[in-house]
């Protein structure tokens, strides 16, 4: 098992067809729900974070598989922004390590994340508002120089919404749509890793619901997903595994079907009346 | 209230007016809005007035206002807010009637305009039809219109150029843009070895423009490394500073800059190859067709910018400098870029501004000069390059078409109550970037662009 997941690692990594990959990651999820034997993407160790004189992360400790999706949980101001902010670089850590692919990438600036192939769709959307919706994906392209037609292709083929509007300016676009827009801009970088700040924010219920489907597809396609999220619920029915995050410290982890089972999350996050 | 106007209906002499009255109030118009608006129009009136009348002294301030306000001009300007505003409540078919009677003249403006947006050919001729104006139309114009055309609408056509490239699609507020100007006249003065220190070889005007802009693209850099890491307000704090840090030192500095008392005798411009000899002389029609060259130059180079990679990448820092960093832009590195194009370009205005001038201090490059080139091209149209030539050439020139017509005081004062209007009701400039045609934020932006740390 673990000399056939090793290679299998390598060949999502390497990023090439897409029908091999998505055969391949589910045999990975698999991997990822029995045992540790996935190598790990993504470790952030002790990792502490300030904004002045607040400490936002107090040493959290997490570990996304190659190939997993992996649900954020936590209150308003409980640090997630913050994490997701300082793993794509936006952000220098106080103390601690974030390793991606066993190498150390704190300190390393934004604009050179992107390339070792981390995809951050930001809280709050944050799409290039007077640009057109392919304006924008070309700058999530950015790092190529110019957008492949491959990529674009992929994108519409997932957000057929965007397709029909690619000439119509960002700011313009619906909550949705907008919401839709910023994942396809980072995955027009073809990250390995995705992380997704509260992609559901502001979405009726319905369009929330399509929205995890396209991310599951997402995953399914070979791209690891970092899921920052306010609806438990949702997220953990979509994610491998969870951590729950309380004002700055990692109170709980586990597989995902078993935090959605918990009482302590079911009353903090999914009320009481939820069945 | 109502009861009142009952208890007098029944005297016979105040029916006609109660009766009046209580129409009056039954007439949606006497209401709210519209006696609002009249209020407006007659303080609109008033200001006119007070604009137009008699000019003050220091000695008896209110001595204006009091022959402003006895005089028939006062009656006259109030009379027209009156007019106005009969003409905007009531006039909605004599507006149609007057947009009908204009339809001929507006509809093909209209109509050229839309072309202009949609073709490619339209906006050439254009632009052509434009370009040859501008050579052969001054040559029937008198030596002082074409001094003033030199002076100050063709050097600042190409000032406003380069603060475009700074704010317009950087989106860097920068405030003490003529610094750069002051560096290029300066850098005139030195290498043409009219400083109190000598450069180490004396160069014709001509090499001194490259040189100028690359002083200028280092002093740039210089003054954005440490600070573009700021924001929006700080940054324009800082490059306060900077404007008054050379404009002390030009001031001050003696044994470097000639202090207040500026340099005199900075050389024309002149070729001398071979056969070509010419010597740009005291004609400022010579001076504006060498700025036309430039801001032609700086035209084409700019626009080949705006629609690379580059502008795009400006207009990504521009409009979210956060998630343009999250895709891999190094904005520091652009805003720097941005920072020393638009340097550079001042830089050159500033040789050319000396060499012209022949003489140039300290006062040549006020602050307010900063705050002019940032309202020419807010008028104009931010990040638009049409619209910023066509701004900065009709602003520059406002003043001195004001000059036989108002009080050569007053002259600013009017640029100004334009300004205003023009924000009121046309924001986006006259000839508005295609990107921010948009007018209103839009609430992806409104909602995210806050609280970020960097
Ligand atoms: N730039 C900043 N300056 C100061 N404090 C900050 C800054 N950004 C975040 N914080 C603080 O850090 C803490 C964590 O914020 P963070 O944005 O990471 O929360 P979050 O878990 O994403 O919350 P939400 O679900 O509301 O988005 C909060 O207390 C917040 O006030
Ligand atoms: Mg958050």
């Amino acid at each position: 098992m673990t000399s056939t997941t090793a290679g299998v690692a390598t060949e999502v990594r390497a990023g090439v067809a897409t029908e091999v990959r998505a055969g391949v990651t589910a045999e990975v999820r698999a991997g990822a729900a029995v045992g540790a034997t996935v190598p790990a993407l993504l470790e952030l160790a002790g990792l502490r974070v300030d904004h002045g004189a607040i400490t936002a992360l107090k040493g959290i400790d997490l570990t996304v598989r190659q190939g997993e999706v992996v649900a954020l949980l936590g209150a308003n101001g409980a640090g997630k922004t913050t994490a997701l902010r300082t793993i794509s670089g936006l952000l220098r850590p106080a103390a601690g390590e974030v390793r991606f692919g066993g190498e150390r990438i704190d300190g390393v600036p934004a604009h050179h994340v992107v390339g070792l192939g981390i995809g951050h769709s930001p809280e709050g959307r944050r799409v290039f508002a007077d640009m057109s919706v392919l304006e924008n994906l070309q700058m999530g392209a950015y790092r190529f120089g110019r957008a492949a037609p491959e990529d674009l292709d992929r994108v519409f083929g997932l957000f057929p919404r965007l397709a029909e509007r690619r000439r119509q300016i960002a700011g313009t676009l619906s909550g949705g749509e907008q919401q839709m827009l910023a994942i396809g801009r980072a995955l027009m970088g073809r990250p390995e890793l995705l992380l997704l700040d509260e992609p559901s924010m502001g979405l009726a219920p319905i369009i929330v619901a399509q929205l995890f489907d396209i991310i599951g597809e997402i995953n399914a396609q070979g791209t690891t997903v970092l899921l920052v999220e306010q609806n438990a619920a949702q997220a953990l029915r979509l994610a491998d595994r969870g951590y729950v995050l309380e004002t700055g410290e990692i109170r709980m982890s586990g597989p995902a079907a078993e935090l959605l089972h918990d009482p302590r999350i079911r009353e903090a996050y999914l009320g009481e009346s939820a069945a | 209230m109502s009861a009142v106007i009952e208890q007098r209906t029944e005297r016979p002499a105040k029916a006609v007016s109660a009766v009046v009255v209580a129409g009056l109030r039954r007439e949606r118009w006497y209401r709210q809005p519209r006696l609002r608006r009249l209020g407006a129009l007659l303080a609109a009136g008033l200001l006119l007035a007070v604009m137009t009348g008699e000019q003050g002294n220091g000695k008896d301030l209110l001595y204006s206002l009091r022959g402003t306000l006895a005089s028939g001009r006062l009656w006259v300007c109030l009379g027209l807010g009156v007019v106005a505003w009969v003409l905007a409540e009531t006039g909605a078919p004599l507006r149609a009637a007057a947009v009908r009677l204009l339809a001929p003249v507006t509809a093909p403006i209209a109509r050229g305009g839309e072309l202009a947006v949609r073709r490619r050919g339209v906006r050439v001729t254009a632009a052509l039809v434009g370009l040859a104006l501008a050579v052969f139309v001054p040559l029937a114009l008198s030596r002082a219109t074409n001094q003033v055309l030199v002076d100050w609408v063709g050097i600042y056509i190409l000032l406003a150029l380069g603060l475009n490239v700074v704010i317009g699609w950087a989106g860097l507020l920068d405030l003490g843009f003529v610094a750069f100007f002051a560096i290029g006249g300066y850098s005139a003065a030195f290498w043409t070895g009219h400083l109190p220190v000598k450069p180490p070889f004396e160069l014709n005007p001509f090499l001194v423009i490259p040189v100028a802009m690359a002083t200028c693209l280092i002093a740039g850099v210089l003054l954005g490394g440490p600070t573009l890491r700021l924001r929006g307000d700080y940054l324009a704090i800082v490059t306060l500073g900077f404007h008054e840090i050379i404009y002390l030192v030009a001031k001050n500095s003696d044994g470097l800059t000639n202090g207040s008392l500026g340099v005199f005798g900075i050389p024309h411009f002149s070729v001398g190859l071979g056969p070509v000899q010419y010597r740009w002389k005291l004609d400022p029609l010579d001076y504006w067709w060498l700025l036309l060259g430039l801001i032609v130059l700086a035209v084409l180079v700019l626009r080949r910018l705006e629609h690379s990679k580059v502008g795009r990448t400006w207009a990504a820092i521009r409009e979210d400098e956060v998630a343009a960093a999250a895709h891999g832009v190094d904005t520091v590195k652009y805003k720097l870029m941005a920072f020393a194009i638009g340097a550079s370009t001042s830089g050159a205005a500033g040789v050319v501004y000396a060499s012209k001038v022949g003489f140039i201090n300290p006062e040549n490059f006020p602050l307010l000069y900063s705050v002019l080139v940032l309202a020419y091209v807010i008028f104009g149209g931010m990040g638009s390059i049409p619209g910023v030539l066509l701004g900065a050439g009709l602003l520059a020139w406002l003043p001195h078409a004001l000059k036989d017509v108002v009080d050569q005081k007053d002259r600013f004062m009017y640029m100004g109550a334009l300004l205003v209007v023009m924000m009121i009701y046309r924001p986006q400039g006259l000839l508005p970037a295609r990107r921010r045609r948009r007018g209103e934020p839009t609430p992806a932006r409104s909602s995210v662009q806050t609280g970020d740390a960097q």
